[in-house]
């Protein structure tokens, strides 16, 4: 059997790629991948290939060989004509998918986390600057373990009588009401939600919920409501104990600095 | 196409100039007929300020590392030159220095430029920024003097000062470097200070201390001192004015020694190296290109091979330095944090990440391709693939966005459930980005390390197990680093910032050492099988020189839209108000466009002084056509 040329080995790497991608990572072992993130990877695939084939000259003259023979050399005039139309018809697809439909609506392009404001508030009252502001009762972690315990309990109380209809039982987004909304509701099982932010943005997020969005990086469309027209300050700041201590996760911590 | 005459084309151009003056003129005019003698804010005319300054400042910039990166490796070079008595090397570092003369004088103006319009449209501003920082004005006048003059003894006195006087000639290289940093350092703290007007508390003068706590015993009178400090440590951090009226309670020292003072040293130290070398590349990848005769060929070949190598030390610890800015801005101000990687800026991030990935792919690209170069390279090319495959696909997990939301269809998300991928969202973290930034260091370092053993063999006897040992080191690194990363996705994230991630870090850094020591021993007597063919290059690595100047360019100025916006409203980050008309964050695509004018304007510019340097070059080759033309080819790194 005659051995694949290279240009034709590249080819068949890049779609395989584009498979693995689309339909095995995408489809068999997880979630579909937007189609912006695949051609992303895709161009990363191309760049390999690309850079592979060019480092040495032979190789680079090997992969071009078939390109060249298929527009200069005489005995390849069907392979040209099918190229001549094949090429056209492809970007004609292209083009056409890529414009025509209309059927999706837009994406939802928010930024997922929101720029806090300078001051930390409940209601009309500045409990510190946002970077500042602490949980008042997390000093019990070690100094009153079972103070910390029944704070602790507290938030349960308030999670499950307010939050887990979103949220979920295992806090993890999937709360019955999980599906009609979106953007989803958090998921704090995520190690990239609670350990990425203090405590003092969650209760901001808590406390002015989805109306207290700021104003740049609309639309928020979130569902979450503002939490401090029923909630007390020591609920909000318990609940968030609540959330570490049942995910396991604490909020971010700032060290010392150089 | 036009059949004028040379004559007719002069006269439209001399029309068309007359035009654009006339143009320029009368819209400038309408900015200088108010009277605006005490204005907060001036109008620069056409662009506005805010872009006026960002157009200034960022060349400036530009200008500024190119002349301070290239005395840094130009004085090294010639110490191995005078080391090892290898003439080529002292006649490379000359170039080098000739290059930065061109540029010095552009950097002076640039920077006169951006005072003026600092002046002229921000005089509240400036006028803040010189109360507080007066005297280390004086002393950057004192130091720009000292660089000028030891510059001018450096360039001037280069082949004077050959022989016996060469330890001389290198110590002014050396002092022209200490100057260079010094500037650096002295200008850094006025905009560091802008971003950050605080400092820890243990860092304080007691001038300081004294005022903040008199201001806060103000603010709560119900207070007594000992009350105040009771939760205060020498690491909290401490403003350095009266939050109310805005008034500067410390010594000039603390506001030099702000939180990222320091951390932004560092990182435009490495910076100047690795951009200084690139652009040092680019210019010889484009004299490459252009060359006539072997010789040429071959002479910038290698001088394009040394700015890459340069380039590439700079860059591989460049990442660290820039996790440690980032980790100082954290400290400084959470919410400043989170908009940095978290919300408003963080796609800059992601456009970042493609960048970085594109240096690191360059760079080992230029490395394989000189391996072609090399007889006796053969034998590593069976590990190219794999290499690039480890290279892409760290890449590939570095550049994946966190969330998705900006850049999936509504039904995308629905498919995924939710705005992160279920899986991919894991690689948007910083653990993982950690991890592989450190794979992609590890696998450019080991590229290296074949381009260096290229065309050599060992004779010691151990050389067998040297590469086990060797290879064991490299393979127990990355499953190290991997686990350490993996372990980041359990922990807190004060033990991942400032436990884990300096692990991984210490480890990547200790590979390299370790490795580096074993294969100069295992080489030392090492025989030769062939040598570099110098000027083989292929003119495709040429153009990945040039594509990584470009990417460097673009980079410096993309990370410095995100240092200054992360300010946002602010001129001096809560302590002075932006009400300008400007006084708004530009979005990212905003900022793209303006630093790709930005990157245009600057390499006319360095085309143009580079130009100027060939043109004189080859008039005096006229004048002297029996001149010796300098022959590399054969030679060796």
């Amino acid at each position: 059997m005659k051995k694949p040329s290279l240009f034709t080995i590249c080819f068949v790497i890049f779609i395989l790629c584009w498979v693995f991608l689309r339909f095995f990572i995408g489809g068999v072992i997880s979630k579909p991948i937007p189609n912006s993130v695949i051609l992303m990877y895709m161009a990363l695939v191309f760049i390999a290939i690309l850079v592979h084939i060019s480092v040495e000259d032979t190789r680079f003259r090997e992969f071009l060989r078939p390109i060249h023979e298929t527009l200069v050399d005489e005995n390849r005039s069907t392979r040209r004509l099918v190229f001549a139309v094949l090429i056209p018809l492809l970007m004609c697809g292209f083009t056409y998918t890529n414009i025509a439909k209309k059927a999706n609506p837009p994406g939802d392009p928010r930024t997922v986390h929101p720029t806090p404001p300078d001051n930390l508030m409940y209601k009309d009252i500045v409990l510190g600057t946002m970077d500042k502001a602490e949980n008042p009762f997390r000093h019990y972690e070690k100094d009153n373990p079972e103070a910390y315990k029944s704070h602790i309990e507290n938030g349960r109380t308030v999670y499950y009588q307010n939050c887990f209809y979103c949220h979920g039982d295992h806090l993890d987004g999937k709360g019955h009401f999980a599906d009609a909304l979106n953007p989803l509701p958090a998921n704090f099982q995520d190690p990239g939600v609670l350990p990425n932010f203090s405590e003092s943005f969650f209760f901001w997020r808590i406390s002015k919920g989805g109306p207290g969005m700021p104003a740049s990086g609309t639309p928020w469309n979130s569902a979450m409501p503002i939490w401090e027209d029923y909630l007390t300050q020591d609920e909000i700041w318990e609940v968030i104990l609540f959330l570490s201590d049942y995910t396991g996760y604490k909020p971010r911590t700032f060290g010392e600095g150089h | 196409m036009c059949r004028c005459s040379s004559q007719t084309k002069k006269r439209i151009f001399l029309i068309i100039g007359f035009v654009l003056l006339g143009f320029v003129l009368f819209s400038i005019v309408p900015a200088f007929a108010q009277d605006m003698t005490d204005a907060e804010y001036r109008p620069f005319p056409m662009i506005g300020s805010r872009n006026a300054a960002w157009i200034a400042a960022q060349l400036h910039l530009l200008f500024g590392a190119f002349i301070l990166g290239v005395p840094m490796f130009a004085v090294i070079i010639e110490f191995i030159g005078w080391k090892t008595k290898e003439e080529r090397y002292d006649r490379m570092a000359q170039e080098f220095i000739k290059l930065c003369m061109g540029a010095f004088s552009t950097t002076a103006l640039l920077g006169g430029v951006l005072v003026f319009i600092l002046l002229w449209c921000y005089p509240k501003v400036m006028s803040k920024l010189s109360g507080i920082f007066g005297p280390t004005m004086i002393f950057y006048v004192v130091l720009f003097f000292g660089e000028t003059f030891t510059l001018y003894l450096y360039s001037y006195g280069w082949d004077k000062m050959q022989g016996r006087h060469k330890g001389w000639h290198l110590f002014l290289g050396v002092l022209l470097n200490v100057w260079g940093t010094a500037i650096m350092f002295v200008s850094n703290t006025w905009l560091t200070y802008q971003t950050s007007p605080a400092t820890q508390y243990g860092k304080l003068s007691e001038k300081a201390k004294e005022g903040w706590l008199e201001y806060t015993l103000s603010q709560n009178p119900e207070l007594t001192r000992a009350e105040v400090l009771k939760d205060v440590t020498d690491a909290t951090v401490t403003n350095l004015h009266n939050e109310t009226t805005g008034e500067f309670l410390g010594t000039v020292w603390d506001a030099v020694n702000n939180f990222t003072w320091m951390p932004v040293n560092i990182h435009r130290l490495i910076g100047n190296i690795a951009f200084g070398g690139s652009i040092v590349a680019a210019y010889a990848a484009f004299r490459f290109l252009v060359a006539k005769t072997k010789e040429e060929k071959a002479h910038y070949d290698w001088m394009g091979y040394n700015g890459n190598f340069i380039a590439l030390c700079g860059l591989i610890p460049l990442p660290f330095a820039g996790y440690w800015l980032g980790r100082e801005i954290y400290m400084f101000n959470n919410t400043m944090g989170v908009n940095m990687m978290g919300a408003l800026f963080s796609w800059l991030f992601i456009i970042q990440a493609v960048m970085i990935g594109i240096l690191f792919i360059g760079a080992n690209y230029y490395l394989w391709s000189g391996m072609g170069r090399i007889e006796g390279a053969e034998k590593y090319a069976r590990y190219r693939p794999i290499m690039i495959a480890i290279i892409v696909i760290c890449v590939g997990i570095w550049m994946t966005p966190r969330t998705l939301s900006s850049i999936s269809t509504a039904s995308e998300q629905s498919a995924m459930g939710g705005s992160n991928h279920p899986h991919l969202g894991w690689f948007g973290l910083m653990t993982a980005k950690n991890t592989v930034v450190n794979i992609v260091i590890l696998t450019t370092f080991l590229s290296f390390l074949f381009y260096r053993r290229s065309g050599k063999h060992p004779t010691a006897n151990w050389k067998n197990l040297g590469n086990i040992v060797i290879s064991s080191i490299f393979f127990l690194g990355v499953v190290v680093i991997v686990v350490i990363g993996i372990v980041g996705f359990a922990v807190e994230s004060d033990v991942r910032v400032n436990v884990l991630t300096p692990w991984q870090v210490l480890v990547a850094l200790a590979v390299m050492v370790v490795v580096t020591i074993i294969d100069i021993f295992m080489y030392r007597k090492a025989t030769t099988s062939g040598t570099i063919k110098w000027g083989g290059m292929t003119d495709r690595s040429q153009y990945v020189l040039i594509l990584l100047a470009i990417t460097f360019t673009s980079l410096m100025g993309l990370m410095g839209y995100a240092r200054s916006g992360l300010r946002e409203g602010w001129h001096i980050f809560g302590v002075m108000k932006d009400t300008s008309v400007d006084a708004y964050t530009p979005s990212l695509s905003s900022a793209v466009n303006m630093v790709s004018i930005i990157m245009v304007i600057f390499f006319a510019l360095v085309g143009f002084i580079f130009w100027l340097g060939l043109w004189g070059e080859k008039k005096k080759q006229k004048a002297v056509p029996t001149m010796e033309t300098e022959t590399l080819a054969e030679g060796n790194d």
